[in-house]
């Protein structure tokens, strides 16, 4: 790669464009105050200023001719960002049908997002895999927003449809406590995230056939997942044995030892590459 | 191991047909880990089965959480302890999708290489325990013979066997050793004349058909049900392969086949299994082929910082199907949800759909068939 010629327009300026020697101007300034002076200096401050846009212009043109030139990776990353999806048939489609039960549409990193009443998720979820081809469920997860009011807890449904090679994510927003009705009638592979929402969050899925813990033994008092369960874990001895260890026994969830992981320092090594 | 409730064994019906529950696991060497299979049997024929996991539950995904997106590359190669180069694909995937980060071309080669590597031995050690649960010794001797040598392919290109650790978010940390290209090329030119020997000890063998065709039937439908994936998918008669589908890396400029088979049986997803291996040895001489000159590492700011909004799903075809992760940054340089996708979860998940009404005989071969890792169902 044809690094060094790459980095010369950044270094120096080829155009010639610097900023103008600020000497000229303290000059001017020891001498005494004249109307006249001053209007020229006015004048001169006016067409300097003018220069130096000119010169800043100039140089972003050359960084960007510069970045333009540069192969993909060597360019500077640049996150992707939330779009409306407009004009895209599966998103009108799903509104025309849902109205209200669709709330938003959006894309990130080409990855089409859709937001679902909670209320609506069953009937979505079938009608995506009677009438779009939606037919291979990838996953349900949980996630846990404790700054969300509104909706701490989020459902996440990833499906794939195999003709269009295409995925979409469903996301239901809810609330502490609230039941969201499950989809195992709609995909039997439910199932078993369902039951790992359940146990990491504390989810409850409605109409779910088997709505016990699957990861976490039975018995165990507390959701790992939620962004204020201890990291260090919990007494189990007093989440195995309730009865014998009483009420007060351990600490349960969000009550931990206080401890909380190291700030990641903003320094760090070297990238490996040499 | 054998609960059977003794107020129910009047002399009627102890000698008669009674149903008994059987505890299989988790410390069997036949579920390949500690998978736990709470079995209702009548005689020898399997009436109902439920299985158990968790036992190998490690917090995983909070541990993600935890820690900057460079650290976590090691926790993924814990996941699918035999196949951690894949996984390492799918998380460095996903935060490369999240930051909009551009890997170079020879860094995407290597990847392409050292997943079809890694597919190869971790379908090696697949055939290696699935031939010895049924009773054939022999092909596992043959298959860690070869097996070695990949796993000294990855020792020389990264220092470890197992838990790789050989990807970075934005490029590769190591070059190719020198006369790597060469030695792999030895191995993999080999390696073909290697499958025929296997299939000269399995494939036409009456006893191994025996075992195997017709037993743990998963037909098309249930398996797109249950979100079955992988050569469990494609032994069932449905093409999906994510790496033809949407492809990742270098997958859309090298030639291969997705093999499939449609009677849905053990033996199919032999044939799947071992058709694979053929298509990798394809796509390794391809990609050393096409090796290009180059950076492996492309711009990166020193601290990876996700955007203050955004969510990514990255998957990539591991050997035993898809393997994703769901990111969701918060403009930390912690993912603030790392959720991964394990395939062996859902591909455990329909096991009762292929062994009940069977024989307890066959749920070995079923179990092996499936190609878990308890590492990445539990998490």
């Amino acid at each position: 790669m044809s690094e060094r010629e790459d980095d010369k327009p950044q270094e120096g300026h080829p155009n010639g464009a610097q900023p103008t020697p600020e000497a000229p101007d303290e000059t001017k300034a020891d001498a005494p105050a004249v109307a006249e002076a001053d209007s020229e200096e006015a004048a001169k401050a006016k067409a300097e200023a003018e220069a130096k846009a000119k010169a800043a212009a100039a140089k972003a043109k050359a960084l960007a001719e510069a970045e333009a030139a540069r192969e993909p990776w060597e360019r500077d990353p640049v996150a992707p960002e939330w779009q409306e999806a407009e004009g895209d048939a599966l998103a009108e489609a799903l509104k025309k049908s849902f109205g209200e039960g669709v709330t938003a549409a959006r894309t990130f990193a080409g990855e089409l997002v859709f937001d679902i009443d909670l209320r609506a998720i069953q009937e979505v979820g079938r009608s995506l895999k009677e009438h779009h081809g939606f037919a291979l469920l990838v996953d349900i997860c949980g996630a846990h927003y404790p700054d969300r009011e509104e909706a701490p807890f989020e459902v996440v449904y990833h499906l794939y449809n195999l003709e269009q090679a295409r995925r979409i994510r469903l996301k239901v927003g809810i609330q502490e406590g609230v039941e969201v009705p499950t989809v195992v009638d709609v995909w039997k592979g439910a199932n078993w995230p369902e039951r790992e929402i359940y146990d990491m969050y504390g989810v409850r899925f409605a109409g779910h056939p088997d709505m016990t813990r699957i990861l976490m033994w039975e018995g165990f008092n507390g959701h790992p997942l939620r962004k204020d369960f201890p990291v260090e874990g919990i007494d189990t001895g007093a989440a195995i044995y309730p009865e014998f260890y009483g009420e007060e026994a351990g600490p349960v969830a969000g009550t931990g030892t206080g401890w909380k992981p190291p700030k990641p320092s903003e320094e760090e090594p070297a990238p490996e590459e040499a | 191991m054998v609960e059977v409730d003794s107020s129910s064994l009047s002399s009627d019906t102890l000698f008669g047909v009674e149903e008994m529950e059987i505890n299989f696991g988790p410390q069997h060497p036949a579920t390949h880990g500690v998978l736990r299979l709470k079995l209702k049997v009548d005689g020898e024929r399997i009436v109902d089965c439920y299985p158990v996991i968790g036992y190998l539950h490690r917090g995983t995904e909070k541990l993600f959480e935890l820690h900057p997106f460079f650290q976590n590359v090691p926790h993924t190669d814990r996941l699918d302890y035999v196949a951690a180069a894949t996984n390492n694909l799918a998380y460095v995937g996903a935060v490369e999708k999240l930051l909009g980060l551009v890997v170079p071309p020879r860094a995407s080669y290597i990847r392409t290489l050292l997943s079809e590597l890694q597919r190869i031995s971790s379908h090696l050690i697949w055939l290696a325990t699935h031939a010895i649960d049924i009773g054939a010794m022999t092909p596992f001797f043959y298959t860690f013979r070869e097996r070695e040598i990949v796993l000294d392919l990855f020792e020389e290109y990264c220092g470890a066997r197992l838990t790789l650790n050989c990807m970075r978010p934005g490029g590769q940390p190591y070059d190719l050793p020198v006369g790597w290209v060469e030695r792999c090329a030895e191995f993999i030119e080999d390696f073909p004349g290697k499958i025929d020997e296997y299939e000269g000890l399995l494939t036409e063998n009456r006893i191994w058909k025996k075992r195997t065709v017709g037993i743990g039937i998963l037909t098309p439908e249930v398996a797109l049900e249950y979100g079955v994936t992988g050569p469990m998918l494609r032994g069932s008669g449905i093409q999906l392969d994510v790496r033809k589908a949407m492809p990742y890396e270098m997958y859309d400029q090298v030639d291969f086949d997705v093999p499939v088979f449609y009677n849905c049986d053990t033996y199919d997803r032999y044939l799947v299994r071992i058709e694979e291996m053929r298509q990798s040895v394809r796509i390794v001489l391809q990609c050393l082929e096409k090796l290009p000159e180059g950076p492996i590492m492309g711009k990166r700011p020193r601290v990876l910082k996700a955007p203050k909004e955004g969510d990514v799903y990255h998957a990539v075809e591991a050997p035993k199907g898809e393997i994703g992760f769901y990111i969701v940054g918060d403009g930390t340089p912690n993912p603030h949800r790392c959720r991964v996708r394990p395939p062996s979860l859902y591909n455990i998940q329909v096991l009762p759909e292929m062994v009940v009404g069977g024989l307890i005989a066959d749920l070995i071969a079923v179990i092996g068939t499936t190609d878990i890792v308890l590492g990445e169902v539990d998490r």
